[in-house]
């Protein structure tokens, strides 16, 4: 049987949309079609943009019929994370408080894909403002896992990594802070890969915590995913902290050769908590690798004990100054009481604009950063980032690449641990080390027990995206995995 | 009895001096126009400015190397790295609810520190210190209908939002309003000098003072809008303070508000109710390195500073070093005078002029200099018309007022009111005749004792409105007289 368009690869589709064989149209209506099947159990989306998207199609097809050039990701439909900013659009953050929030201004990489000419289809759902491990927390509804609807979707790009895994659109963009890309790519059965700080712009990504987050690609596959890395990553005099590199195709890193590659698997990865058939799928894919020419020896990263905490109090206190602009002044939820004066308006405004954990969160971070608490959190948050970066640094004086499972337990039911915080922010413990020390990962299917995806991480050192990729590649190219489809 | 020493000497005062950078064409962190005053409300925005979700801030450059030679003026110490952080606190005049400053403590590092400047109090020079000159951007303009208290709303206007602002901040090193108000003359004129603010612009520079009086607790006077209001706010305060400890109540130490319009200091906030501002990095923008050879072109760049201009006028021009101090407390004064010497006039009559009438119409009228219409080409044509004769040196005093209001040339106003000299002997003969036959009384006196002569000319001077030519008058006079005498 023929793969449904929704199920082709962006490799594959522009072959066909270039050449003719497809149009973008058929294309982009078959993904509609997807959606209107499968969007009630999985909740994807909070904002579709379908008449936007046909429209662009039609341009494309346009294009190809006049024989003018067409950009990288010429027709392929692509769903964007509700904190990225897209002019036009309605970007809430899955939150009260932007509910009613239409940028101005598209966001740098928002721009890029355009230019490139893929067809944005919508707006997907995300945890609150980005905080949070499940999707949970969306003001809207929680994303469903597509391979087993009562579990989550993992967090917080939930509705990117289940659209991408359900066949809803074929390339998704993210964003990590502490695993929001990973997380549920990894959940879902998906490739996604949080970028080298500073690799991806930032600008119009609304931010929850600054230092650490970057935008990333959701796929279908590991060629996707460089294809459309390619394309995000450059540059951006708009972005302070973006870097000046100059601008590379990531899929001509892209091979099916491990051989000599130098792979850490660090013990931490592998603690108490670590489900033992996540365990047992991560060793089973290593000695894949070692099968395939890698060589990997076990090491230790002693400081990743401490990177929950750090990790935590740094995002907490950034995000009570990020998140300090919604006041309901100038766009966004605001309660427009007469007998209140401003100082009363705006906080009314916050209780009732933001949920229950974006105000944990802003409370325990402006706690953080108070007189005579700062030395003693904040700044000793930071210098454990330091000594995890250095631990990171060392151990890739020796190794090309670190390998460890991505999330330490399979998906988990929806519910579950909503109401309980801490165990929610457990489930971290493995992405947060790679945002604090500011290097590469990327995750990639590594098996299933029980139907559930369980996924490898693989972490690369900083500006280190091609090798990780490599790695991954070899490992999609002789494992199964990638051609397993969700039965909805 | 130590209240009975409560003089001069017991206070202190310590200002915080904000001055925008008027030369700036743009914002500090977006390129929005600079040039705000007199546009439409909320015009000159974007979503920077305005604090729009996934805005992110860019320095402008400019801003640094204008705050480095400011500091190089003061004496300060350059950072060779400075950072920025955020000042956490929530106000309608705020578009993030933080301002993008720079600190001190928790690691910070202002751009510049430890400096100084000499100022003239009473042919003294008293040197006072610069703890710091930093960089921070203006938070919008709130417009009030009456006043902060009684206004029923508040309107918001970000044109002003990210304005490029210098925060600098003496020690509390002044001991009177009147030299705190020299002081800031002072550091006008040193901005102005170097080309980076315009002192005369509404609202480019304002302060905040901390003021004690002998033993008592700081108070911080907030919202003085112009560095005229510094000595009529201070001595208000001071007041306010002495009236306190007189009634044995003693001085709290507080925040206060200047009210320009009731001109009284009102309780803004107490010690327990003052902000934490909850300062930390800003991570959005990158640390600043300022290099050796940066240094050196901004070096090179420095102007004249008035402190170098005083010593020059009193050599080139052979000022008494009085009037050389006050014509360069003010550029535009300093910069009048010497195009007028320039056009050919001598130095001393044009600094006589401009000290004593210029200035005191200025006052009067309650301009600045820019702002008054008179160009030194008109002044030094009202010196001419004195020198040629044509007016009295009274006449000039007189026509000096509507030159500075008009700017009509000093000719056309003595031609227009019909004030030129009258030089004519017959015609101030036969004036002088009638005045005596007017004043029989007084003629006689005056034939007894000389000292009497000076009633009659006065009221010489009254019937021709000044124009008599005075020596011409004084010399007709006795003459008649004697020979009055000789008729008797």
């Amino acid at each position: 049987m023929a793969t449904q368009p929704c199920f082709l690869t962006a490799k594959e589709y522009i072959r066909k949309i270039t050449t003719g064989e497809v149009s973008a149209m058929d294309c982009v209506s078959s993904v509609f079609e997807r959606i209107r099947k499968v969007e009630d159990h999985v909740h994807s989306f909070i904002t579709l943009t379908e008449e936007v998207a046909l429209k662009k199609a039609r341009e494309v097809d346009n294009k190809i019929i006049r024989g003018d050039r067409v950009g990288k990701l010429a027709g392929v439909p692509i769903a964007i994370k509700d904190n990225i900013c897209t002019e036009g659009i309605r970007t809430t953050c899955s939150s009260q408080m932007l509910c009613n929030f239409i940028p101005p201004y598209d966001a740098t990489v928002s721009q890029r894909i355009k230019e490139e000419d893929a067809v944005i289809i919508g707006k997907t759902n995300m945890d609150e403002f980005a905080m949070g491990t499940s999707t949970e927390s969306s003001y809207f509804r929680p994303t469903h896992n597509p391979w087993e609807l009562s579990r989550v979707a993992g967090g917080s790009s939930g509705g990117s990594a289940a659209a991408v895994a359900v066949g809803e659109t074929i390339l998704a963009l993210g964003s990590d802070t502490g695993g929001s890309i990973r997380c549920p790519a990894s959940f879902c059965s998906a490739v996604g890969l949080k970028p080298t700080y500073g690799l991806v712009s930032r600008f119009g990504l609304i931010a929850y915590a600054n230092s650490l987050e970057q935008i990333g690609p959701i796929t279908r596959d590991v060629y996707d995913c460089a294809l459309l890395l390619s394309v995000i990553a450059c540059y951006d005099p708009k972005d302070s902290t973006s870097v000046n590199m100059p601008q590379k195709d990531y899929t001509r890193f892209l091979a099916n050769d491990v051989q000599g590659i130098k792979v850490g698997v660090p013990k931490e990865f592998f603690g108490v908590g670590t489900d033992p058939s996540v365990i047992k799928c991560l060793w089973n894919g290593i000695e894949k690798l070692e099968a395939l020419g890698a060589s990997y020896e076990e090491i230790s990263l002693p400081n990743l004990a401490y990177s929950l905490p750090a990790y935590y109090l740094i995002a907490m206190s950034e995000a009570s100054s990020n998140l300090a602009r919604y006041d309901g002044v100038r766009y966004g939820f605001r309660v427009d009481r007469d007998d209140l004066d401003w100082s009363e308006a705006f906080s009314e405004s916050r209780r009732i604009g933001f949920g229950t954990e974006v105000k944990r969160r802003i409370i325990l971070g402006t706690y953080a950063l108070s007189a005579g608490y700062y030395d003693r959190y904040y700044l000793k948050a930071l210098k454990v980032r330091t000594l995890i970066r250095r631990d990171f640094e060392k151990a890739f004086r020796k190794f090309d690449v670190l390998i460890g499972p991505t999330m330490p337990i399979p998906p988990f039911e929806i519910g579950e641990k909503i109401n309980d915080p801490l165990a929610m922010y457990m489930c971290d413990i493995d992405t947060v080390p790679i945002n604090l020390a500011g290097c590469c990962g990327i995750t990639i299917p590594c098996n299933f027990v029980n139907g559930l995806p369980i996924g490898m991480q693989i972490i690369g050192k900083p500006f280190d995206e091609e090798k990780i990729l490599r790695v991954a590649y070899a490992f999609e190219q002789n494992t199964p995995f990638k051609n397993n489809r969700p039965s909805l | 009895m130590q209240t009975k020493k409560l003089g001069i000497n017991g206070i202190k005062i310590g200002l915080e001096a904000h001055c925008q950078l008027t030369a700036l064409k743009t914002k500090l962190f977006c390129s929005c126009s600079a040039n705000y005053r007199g546009k439409e409300p909320n015009t000159l925005v974007c979503p920077v400015c305005l604090g729009i979700p996934g805005s992110l801030p860019v320095l402008n450059l400019r801003a640094v190397e204008s705050t480095i030679m400011v500091a190089f003026a003061l004496n300060c110490k350059v950072s060779r790295r400075t950072f920025f952080f955020r000042k956490n606190y929530y106000y309608p005049d705020m578009s993030k609810n933080f301002q993008i400053s720079q600190y001190d403590r928790a690691g910070g590092i202002p751009l510049s520190t430890d400096g100084n400047v000499y100022i003239h109090v009473d042919h003294k020079r008293k040197k006072i210190n610069i703890r710091r000159v930093h960089i921070e951007e203006d938070p919008a303009r709130l417009v009030y209908t009456g006043t902060i208290d009684t206004s029923p709303y508040t309107l918001i206007d970000y044109n002003r939002s990210g304005i490029a602002l210098l925060e600098i901040v003496t020690d509390p090193g002044l001991s009177s309003p009147r030299e705190a108000r020299i002081f800031l003359q002072k550091l006008r004129s040193i901005l102005e000098h170097l080309g980076v603010s315009d002192g005369g612009l509404e609202g480019a520079m304002r302060c905040d003072a901390n003021i004690s009086i002998v033993g008592g607790p700081r108070v911080e006077v907030k919202n003085i809008s112009s560095f005229k209001e510094v000595e009529r706010a201070l001595n208000f305060e001071i007041a306010r303070q002495k009236d306190l400890v007189s009634k044995g109540i003693s001085v709290e130490r507080e925040t206060r508000h200047w009210d320009e319009t009731r001109r009284v200091t009102i309780s803004l906030r107490t010690k327990e109710e003052e902000h934490d501002y909850r300062y930390f990095p800003e991570l959005d923008l990158i640390p600043i390195n300022i290099t050796k050879s940066w240094l050196t072109q901004l070096q090179s760049k420095m102007p004249e500073l008035p402190d170098a201009r005083r010593i020059r006028l009193i050599k080139q021009y052979g000022l008494p070093s009085y009037n050389a101090e006050v014509l360069t407390s003010d550029k535009s004064l300093a910069d009048f005078f010497e195009r007028c010497v320039k056009l050919g006039k001598a130095p001393k009559t044009v600094s006589n002029w401009l000290m004593t009438d210029v200035l005191r119409c200025l006052h009067d009228l309650n301009l600045e200099l820019t702002e008054a219409k008179i160009t030194p080409e008109q002044l030094v044509e009202m010196i001419s018309l004195i020198e040629d004769g044509v007016i009295s040196g009274k006449i000039a005093k007189m026509i000096l007022w509507d030159m500075i209001k008009t700017g009509k040339s000093p000719r056309l106003i003595v031609e227009e009111r019909g004030l030129v000299k009258i030089s004519s002997r017959e015609e101030l003969e036969s004036l002088i005749k009638q005045v005596c036959e007017e004043n029989p009384k007084a003629t006689e006196d005056a034939l007894k004792d000389e000292k009497a002569i000076h009633f009659l000319i006065g009221k010489l001077m009254q019937k021709t409105r000044g124009r008599a030519d005075p020596e011409l008058v004084d010399k007709l006079i006795r003459t008649h007289l004697t020979l009055m005498k000789s008729r008797i």
